[in-house]
């Protein structure tokens, strides 16, 4: 790693403030961030960690909307329960000692092409909610590693509408532990949403033939004869875009089955 | 250089460290507690895991700024009072849960932390929880088959292979 300072504020102003710097990051869990650094992939002078802001933590719950700090843990989101399909998929990233420092806004903020933090968000329709304003999904996720954030801008925390039913299915890459594909449905009072981790190009993205035809009739026969083009899908040595398209169907298929 | 304080095995602890000094590094190399190992430096292996205010993390993957004040636990502190093996670390010898040894600090960690929550836990739980330890030598079921020894469970139905 190159040399860098670190800061640890106590507050989401100074976290900010400290981010006010150009060459300043914000180091969440630091699960992607330590690695990146090690392969000095990144330079920053300063990392701003955001581990010890104390209103970043903790999930509430009011009027059907779980809100999770973006600085929870997947181990704690994975032990709150009371948005079942989020919990079970936060129990599923990586191994038990990257979910006890991994956090919701650091994976959602680098909206890594394979994450699964992203489909929940997307499939959900959740709200990013930052120090300066609020994003809705469908805005937020622009391309592979690419958000909405401005510099310096931090996610404070994740608002997801709790929905009738919802359930991810990921087909693991075992050695990374990432989706090789991952599907995550929701089915609320409005329809329902599909949303692709693992497969894209463009990263996380809804399956809109698949939401008009399970918002129809939710049911996993609904999709049979849905096929997924495998234009502009990912293809590397653990799996081709082909074989993507077919997980993308086979995914959401066993999703809307399991789905509760 | 920043000043970090914490805990380590019930005696305070203080040092001077880079913002990129690992958690890792500060315990081998400035604190000497070699038994924490580093396997792979990229939070693959498992082999330095330790418990940060009660929760493993792989301390390769984690600052030793950011343990400031925390309370940590790592493969020195494990054994009891008297110096003899703690329960999991007598399983591990009894059952054969090691071979060249690299592994099992982390899988000692590992096995400690999972027990904590889950007091009797299934094979297929104690497979699972071991997803970020790996292992080269022994093929994991001695390692197995240890874990669930120390749980308090029979294991001699367990077969060989």
């Amino acid at each position: 790693m190159y040399a860098f300072d670190i800061e640890r504020p106590a507050t989401v102003a100074e976290a900010v403030a400290a981010l006010s710097n150009e060459d300043a990051q914000a180091l969440g869990g630091g699960q992607t961030l330590i690695p990146t650094l090690k392969q000095r992939l990144a330079s920053p002078e300063k990392l701003v960690s955001l581990t010890g802001v104390a209103e970043m933590k903790g999930i509430s719950s009011a009027g059907g909307v779980l809100t999770i700090g973006g600085g929870t843990t997947h181990d704690d989101v994975a032990a709150d329960g009371s948005y079942k399909a989020l919990s079970e998929l936060a129990a599923n990233i990586g191994d038990p000692a990257v979910r006890s420092r991994g956090t919701i806004g650091g994976s959602i903020a680098n909206n890594d092409p394979s994450a699964c933090y992203p489909a929940a968000a997307l499939g959900s329709g959740a709200t990013i909610v930052t120090n300066e304003r609020e994003i809705a999904a469908d805005d937020y996720f622009v391309g592979m590693f690419e958000t909405a954030l401005d510099e310096g801008e931090i996610i404070t925390a994740v608002k997801f509408p709790i929905p009738e039913k919802a359930n991810y299915q990921k087909f693991v890459q075992p050695a990374s532990r990432f989706a090789l594909v991952g599907v995550f449905v929701a089915k609320t009072a409005d329809g329902v949403r599909v949303a692709v981790t693992g497969a894209s190009n463009e990263g996380v993205h809804r399956w809109t033939a698949a939401e008009e035809a399970l918002s129809k009739d939710f049911s996993a026969g609904a999709l049979d004869g849905l096929t997924v083009s495998a234009d502009d899908l990912i293809a590397d040595l653990h799996g081709s875009a082909e074989y993507r398209a077919h997980l993308v169907a086979v995914m959401t298929k066993r999703a809307v089955a399991a789905a509760s | 250089m920043t000043k970090v304080t914490m805990t380590i095995n019930g005696k305070s602890v203080s040092g001077e460290v880079e913002g990129r000094t690992l958690l890792s590094s500060f315990l081998r190399e400035d604190l000497h507690l070699t038994g924490t190992h580093i396997g792979c430096d990229t939070s693959q292996c498992g082999a330095c895991v330790v418990h940060v205010d009660g929760k493993p993390v792989k301390s390769c993957t984690m600052f030793a700024a950011e343990a400031d004040g925390a309370d940590v636990a790592t493969i020195e502190g494990q054994a009891n009072a008297d110096g003899s093996l703690n329960v999991i670390q007598a399983a591990f010898q009894e059952h054969h849960g090691l071979q060249c040894g690299f592994c099992t600090p982390g899988m000692v960690m590992s096995a400690a932390a999972l027990l904590k929550d889950n007091h009797k836990p299934s094979e297929a739980e104690v497979r699972e929880y071991l997803e970020g330890n790996i292992c080269r030598c022994t093929g994991y079921h001695n390692i197995v088959k240890a874990i669930m020894a120390a749980s308090g469970q029979d294991v001699s139905a367990i077969a060989a292979e």
